[in-house]
């Protein structure tokens, strides 16, 4: 079974880090994707550039609206995410909270549907 | 050949800068794909038209000049900066033809115009509005960045860092350089329209400050919609006409309302209401202009919000004298925009044409159905207070008038409306 673990986290204080910071935890998210690959779970993740980036698409009455957004009010953004191949749910679960960004925000732990 | 005096080779460098920054830099960007590479490699050319045009004159063709000039330098950028490792690759990914750069800049006559792209891409709907307008203003107005900043009455740095969000955001969302295919390009003209409107009416009618007509952001909307209306006439044949025909009313708006800036405000810079104005100061040419405007896109049977604004505007001009206004007809054109768009403050206008077409107390009871929506917006409060004078409910009105005074921010606008409360007074 496959499950999707998005990252949310506070991106205004993950730009306001400095670059060893940063580095430290760019350092950490790597020893979690080696830990994930070497168990055979991985099946992908990567970072997200921040909502100022972001464009929403909405489609009302056969109308396109583009927008910019999400707005970055809402005190946590989503950030990145990771794609496991897990067993049970508690697997995912635990993998979650190996998760660097788990420490700071949180991560929602999706089952994904497959066709 | 001669050296020429330096304050005249300034002023051709000057004007250059004014009338040729769109067209130069929408070419840049196109080519380079980069609107700050773009950007540095206009300023070097401006430097060099300086010194070359000092020596050898002001070439036939000023733009093509800093164009090919441009390129130049901005080749020399790239080359020095893979010296510095930056943009590396950026000289492999231009296409060869590029590269190739005539020597006889003085035979150099046309560009391609690549400014419609540009528009686009500037107002783009993934940025956000105020980054479009400060975008539009400086990449196709060719207003430097201190400028819009006094413009919108906001510190520069603050402008500055808005541009660089903007830019950003284009190159990281990957926002493309391009008219937008058929099937988006509804969607996006109504963006670029509602860009230039913006710029329009924060000139014509400052939200704040002690200015109450910003000249200088009315001209550059105007010429940017002329810009565009140009454009998509000669290039672009597969813009419904639906489209096109807003596109020509919303420049028939611009001009209609243009022509009474000299008549809106007193010798003290104080607000005179329309029906105050004295009509001989309205600038005739500009009218014919927008009237002929409006008669060639109502012709299109496509109407729209602009159009009908546009058409209401129109109707305003025509009156000889405010008496002679056909306020019932604009009530009318009311109604048709309310069809498209009902918001209150077009209520609101409505009613104002109902009240003055000869039923102020129905255009009260309308006006009395938007407090709940208008009550911080002085405007309603002034339109109660007109119809309660009309009807002679004195005190109601003049309670109507402080209601404004609250809410109102213009320094301008509260002595127009400490005025026409006095008049209360003296009538009462």
């Amino acid at each position: 079974m496959q499950y999707m673990l998005l990252i949310y986290g506070d991106e205004k204080a993950w730009e306001a880090q400095d670059q060893t910071e940063r580095q430290a935890v760019l350092a950490d998210y790597n020893a979690f994707a080696k830990k994930a690959a070497a168990a055979g779970v991985l099946r992908g993740g990567d970072e997200l550039l921040p909502t100022a980036s972001a464009t929403t698409v909405r489609v009302r009455q056969g109308q396109t609206l583009t927008t910019h957004g999400p707005f970055a009010e809402t005190r946590e953004q989503l950030g990145g995410f990771f794609l496991l191949e897990c067993a049970t749910a508690e697997q995912a679960l635990e993998w979650a909270s190996q998760i660097p960004g788990a420490r700071a925000g949180s991560i929602e732990v999706r089952p994904v549907v497959q066709f | 050949m001669t050296s020429i005096e330096p304050a005249a080779i300034a002023q051709a460098v000057e004007r250059a800068y004014r009338r040729e920054s769109g067209q130069v830099r929408a070419t840049l960007i196109g080519w380079l794909g980069d609107f700050d590479l773009a950007e540095e490699a206009w300023q070097d050319a401006c430097l060099s038209a300086v010194e070359h045009w000092s020596v050898h004159g002001v070439p036939r063709s000023p733009g093509a000049w800093l164009t090919t000039t441009a390129r130049r330098k901005a080749i020399d950028r790239i080359r020095r900066g893979r010296a510095a490792a930056r943009a590396p690759e950026a000289l492999e990914t231009l296409p060869p033809a590029a590269l190739v750069i005539t020597d006889d800049l003085d035979s150099v006559d046309e560009i391609p115009d690549e400014r419609l792209k540009l528009m686009f891409t500037c107002c783009h709907p993934a940025l956000p509005e105020e980054q479009r307008v400060a975008l539009t203003l400086q990449t196709l107005g060719g207003l430097t960045t201190a400028e819009i900043a006094a413009a919108f009455l906001v510190p520069g740095p603050t402008m500055a860092q808005r541009l660089v969000r903007a830019k950003r955001k284009i190159k990281e969302a990957g926002i493309p350089y391009q008219v937008p295919p058929a099937h988006l390009l509804g969607e996006r003209l109504e963006s670029v329209l509602a860009v230039l409107y913006l710029i329009f009416t924060e000139g014509y009618a400052a939200t704040a400050g002690d200015a109450l007509i910003r000249q200088d952001l009315c001209d550059e909307a105007i010429r940017l919609a002329r810009v565009l209306e140009h454009l998509i006439r000669r290039e672009r044949t597969d813009v419904p006409e639906t489209q096109y025909a807003e596109v020509v009313g919303l420049l028939a708006l611009m001009l209609l309302h243009h022509s009474r800036r000299q008549a809106r405000l007193g010798a003290q810079g104080e607000l005179v209401l329309l029906s105050d104005q004295d009509r001989s100061l309205w600038d005739q040419r500009e009218i014919q202009e927008g009237l002929a405007l409006v008669d060639k896109a109502l012709q299109m049977r496509q109407p729209g919000p602009y159009q009908i604004q546009a058409a209401i505007s129109a109707l305003h001009a025509q009156a000889r004298r405010a008496a002679d206004t056909d306020w019932a007809q604009i009530a009318a054109l009311y109604q048709e925009l309310r069809r498209r768009a009902d918001t209150p403050v077009i209520r609101l206008n409505q009613a104002v044409a109902v009240s003055l077409a000869g039923s102020p107390a129905e255009g009260l009871d309308l006006l009395n159905a938007l407090a709940g929506d208008l009550e911080g917006y002085a405007p309603f409060h002034l339109a109660r207070a007109d119809s309660l004078r009309r009807l002679g409910q004195t005190e109601a009105a003049r309670r109507a008038y402080q209601a404004a005074l609250v809410v109102c921010q213009n320094s301008v606008e509260r002595a127009a409306i400490l005025a026409q409360a006095a008049q209360l007074d003296g009538a009462g």
